[in-house]
């Protein structure tokens, strides 16, 4: 499913604000399926570095390339963010937003939009009530919705569960795990360490703005290659 | 003071007959001002909503003329409506001059910067807060636009009420163009501006107060149809 979509080939790539540089250089390729977690501290760059390979951030320097060339890829790609943007609209119709922008007829997208609900557990909310009335698990459960609904071959999720309790953290990973096991590609931010554990396949590890790390979560786990990483594992780190 | 009260008896007086002049300058008044309302709101409020969404080298020039615009001085406008319209005007060929289309066309001037630079601002936060989703989504810069002018419909109601507001208290450029003309082209700020050059100022504050009346008539009208305090939480 995603084959054409990948190898994400990034080279070099920097970001810089009023002449700081806050990320990079980092160079690194994403391929194959799974859930990749970028794991590091706060302020590490896993933010930028996300919103960079979606196209959200202008590069200082260096390249992001896609298998099948920007224009395509973006438009097979979804992003959820770490404070869910509510649109002036029921959360039917924020679900049905992104069909409504590719055509599809209200009635259809909303039919669409109410089976997507459910299928996030979006269940015993008043669907056309406003969005703004949710509660902070639902509008992220909302905000995942809408990013799935057109179904992407690649999710990008910022810090998802960051504010969230322990039952909308399981809802939620309990559906990345289903849509990863369905193929889609998932690239998603945490500091969580356990969360890393409990989802990861490939582990992307950032401290102050540089990639230190990326291997499969197994072997980051068993066996971290630098003293930061080791640190953040243990706890000693202030996130 | 007691012109006052006698202008409102008046008022109450010219109503409850249903006074042939007064409904009939009601009604170029409404006809007028809700045309020149709806042709601003359709050139100011996509407006708006484009310098809100759009970067390019001037887009600060043009926001700071447009706020500036706002303060028009509508007889300015009136003579240079007039001047355009006039038979030895570049537009005198059209024989706009003297009727009720001239006095909309110089209400749209006045009002499309005012409905333009509230509806901008109103957007430009809207944009603020969906920028992120509505990038993200590979809109389109017409999607965009649309959503922002769907999604701020409310903010953007109070936008061209505003205009409508101005438009339908004004005297001094429809006075220019339009000419006051009995039966023709004579509205409700005109007929006050002749009857206090009259001195009969019961029967010019009779018409003020129902000008006043027409005016919050209209507010609450599209405020209820609009359910603007309804659904307070979008």
């Amino acid at each position: 499913m995603v084959t054409n979509l990948l190898p994400l080939r990034i080279t070099d790539l920097e970001l810089r604000r009023a002449g700081r540089r806050i990320l990079g250089p980092i160079s690194l390729t994403l391929e194959g399926r799974g859930i990749t977690v970028v794991l590091g501290p706060n302020g590490s760059g896993k933010t930028s570095l996300l919103r960079a390979m979606h196209g959200l951030e202008r590069l200082s320097a260096g390249r992001i390339d896609w298998a099948c060339g920007e224009a395509v890829a973006r438009a097979r790609q979804a992003f959820v963010f770490q404070t869910p943007i509510l649109m002036r609209r029921s959360v039917l119709d924020c679900i049905a937003y992104p069909l409504v922008l590719d055509g599809v007829g209200r009635r259809a997208a909303r039919a669409a939009a109410r089976a997507m609900a459910d299928s996030v557990g979006l269940t015993g909310v008043a669907l056309d009530a406003p969005a703004s009335v949710l509660s902070g698990g639902e509008r992220q459960k909302m905000a995942l919705a809408r990013a799935l609904i057109r179904q992407p071959q690649i999710l990008f999720l910022d810090e998802p569960c960051a504010n969230l309790d322990n039952a909308s953290t399981r809802e939620i990973e309990t559906v990345l795990l289903r849509e990863s096991a369905r193929g889609v590609r998932i690239v998603m931010s945490t500091h969580n360490v356990g969360q890393a554990r409990r989802l990861a396949d490939e582990i992307v590890f950032l401290f102050a703005g540089r990639l230190h790390e990326a291997a499969p979560a197994r072997e980051f786990f068993a066996g971290p290659a630098t003293p930061e990483a080791r640190a953040h594992i243990a706890g000693d780190l202030p996130t | 003071m007691n012109d006052i009260v006698s202008g409102l008896t008046q008022a109450v007086r010219l109503i409850a007959t249903l006074d042939a002049n007064l409904v009939e300058i009601s009604l170029r008044s409404l006809q007028v001002t809700l045309s020149a309302t709806v042709i601003a709101s359709a050139l100011g409020l996509p407006l708006g909503a484009w310098l809100a969404v759009s970067r390019f080298r001037l887009r600060r020039v043009v926001i700071a003329t447009l706020n500036a615009l706002m303060g028009l001085p509508p007889v300015v406008v009136g003579l240079i409506v007039y001047v355009m319209l006039s038979r030895s005007g570049p537009l005198g060929v059209l024989g706009l001059l003297f009727t009720p289309t001239a006095m909309i066309i110089a209400q749209v001037i006045i009002i499309t910067p005012i409905i333009a630079s509230i509806a901008h601002q109103a957007i430009r936060e809207l944009w603020a807060d969906y920028h992120d989703l509505l990038i993200s989504l590979h809109t389109t810069r017409a999607q965009r636009v649309a959503t922002l002018l769907w999604d701020s419909r409310r903010a953007l109601l109070t936008a061209s009420l505003a205009g409508f507001g101005r438009a339908i208290g004004e005297v001094g450029a429809i006075m220019i163009v339009g000419g006051n003309i009995d039966h023709a082209t004579r509205v409700l700020t005109t007929a006050i501006a002749l009857e206090t050059a009259k001195g009969d100022f019961a029967m010019a504050l009779a018409l003020g107060f129902v000008l006043i009346g027409l005016a919050l008539a209209i507010n609450l009208a599209l405020h209820v149809l609009s359910g603007t305090e309804r659904g307070s939480r979008w």
